[in-house]
């Protein structure tokens, strides 16, 4: 697999772009995957994971193929999720007053409209329950939650993924799995 | 649960992290076994952990990588050109075949308009007449580029004529087959039947050319 990967690589670092079709065809279903649970939007995670192959393909040179594709493709999808999440928050403080209001901050408007009632979340299908807890977590969980449950990667390429020390990725994991836990609360 | 030790906690997610020690499994579930709130937690942890597991994968929508492809800076076309030769050996192998075959035939074809004829002892040539006499035999294949054929006796073989024409009379035998060849392309199957049967050998005898 890495070695048929190295050799279409190889091809296209001397400009032969349909090898790099190949490539896509190879990935596509994880890289989309990883970025819908990211993004929790079907276009948007088209949007981003293509965007992700084409800065893959743009950078090709830079890849070290010493080490593995995916790792490297997956940073740069994750990346861009991040990015993306993060220019969709409202650049407000959520601990700001609500002008006209007192003592009502925003933390109480989100939790009004962002959290659904619990018979609503009862009523969910397994699969949309799943996403819709992922969406709930703050990101920082959220990516490495994703890449060890649903992509079930091992704990260091987590860490290489998204260039974070091992013990940083434990200590998310951790957290992660405690946050869903008390967000999940009764099964 | 406060009085609990925090390090249980870290053991809850080092098992379910698969890196604890035996000594520490040991420790963890002694403690879950007397306490009821730590047990709690274990459950819930690992609840959630297969509840995620149940997350199916969820596949690129089509029309994906024709989506990333199409969004691909475009390539010099000097590859593609260079990648159709790669991708279509055969065909470029054939194609050259081809135009190179092409080229050597179809300069002998104009070169070779010289008359002759294949040279039998009892032919009669006459100018750019070719006659097999009456009553007479020829044997073998009797041959004739850029000439008249006349038969009015017996031929013990066959006749070819190539770009001329032929004259059967009454009284002519033919054992074999009898050919004319007039068109370019006739000219050219007959050459590449030709190189088979001189690549295979045969018992075909070779014609042999006569000068005027």
């Amino acid at each position: 697999m890495d070695e048929l990967i190295n050799k279409r690589i190889n091809e296209v670092l001397k400009g032969d772009q349909s090898a790099f079709e190949e490539i896509v065809t190879l990935f596509q279903h994880r890289l989309y995957h990883v970025c819908f649970r990211m993004l929790s939007n079907r276009q948007e995670a088209e949007d981003i994971a293509q965007e992700a192959f084409v800065r893959a393909y743009m950078n090709i040179h830079t890849f070290d193929q010493k080490r593995k594709f995916s790792t490297w493709l997956f940073r740069i999808a994750t990346n861009l999720c991040i990015d993306r999440i993060r220019k969709k928050k409202p650049d407000y403080y959520l601990d700001a007053n609500v002008p006209g209001t007192e003592g009502l901050t925003m933390y109480s408007q989100i939790a009004a409209d962002g959290e659904l009632p619990e018979d609503v979340v009862e009523r969910m299908e397994t699969q949309e329950r799943v996403q819709y807890e992922i969406g709930r977590l703050p990101d920082k969980y959220r990516s490495v939650i994703i890449l060890r449950y649903l992509e079930e990667l091992p704990l260091k390429e987590i860490s290489d993924i998204l260039e974070l020390p091992l013990g940083t990725v434990k200590t998310r994991i951790h957290r992660g799995r405690g946050a869903l836990r008390k967000q999940m609360g009764n099964l | 649960m406060n009085t609990c030790p925090e390090h249980i906690v870290h053991y809850m997610h080092a098992y379910l992290d698969g890196d604890i020690n035996r000594d520490e499994e040991r420790q963890l579930n002694e403690h879950l076994d007397k306490c009821s709130a730590c047990s709690e937690i274990m459950a819930g942890l690992s609840e959630t952990v297969a509840f995620m597991e149940l997350a199916k994968p969820v596949q690129a929508p089509e029309g994906f990588v024709e989506g990333v492809m199409q969004r691909l800076p475009k390539e010099k076309s000097q590859v593609g050109i260079r990648r159709w030769l790669r991708s279509h050996p055969l065909l470029a192998a054939a194609a050259m075949f081809l135009i190179l075959m092409s080229a050597s035939v179809f300069s002998s074809y104009g070169n070779d308009q010289q008359f002759s004829v294949s040279k039998q002892p009892n032919l009669i040539v006459e100018g750019e007449t070719v006659i097999v006499p009456e009553g007479e035999v020829v044997r073998g294949d009797v041959i004739v580029k850029n000439g008249k054929l006349r038969v009015e006796g017996e031929v013990d073989g066959n006749i070819i004529v190539i770009n001329g024409s032929k004259y059967m009379a009454s009284t002519a035998v033919v054992t074999g087959t009898s050919e004319e060849i007039d068109r370019a392309f006739d000219w050219l199957w007959y050459k590449i039947k030709n190189t088979v049967k001189d690549v295979i050998p045969s018992s075909l005898k070779k014609e042999q050319p006569v000068e005027e």
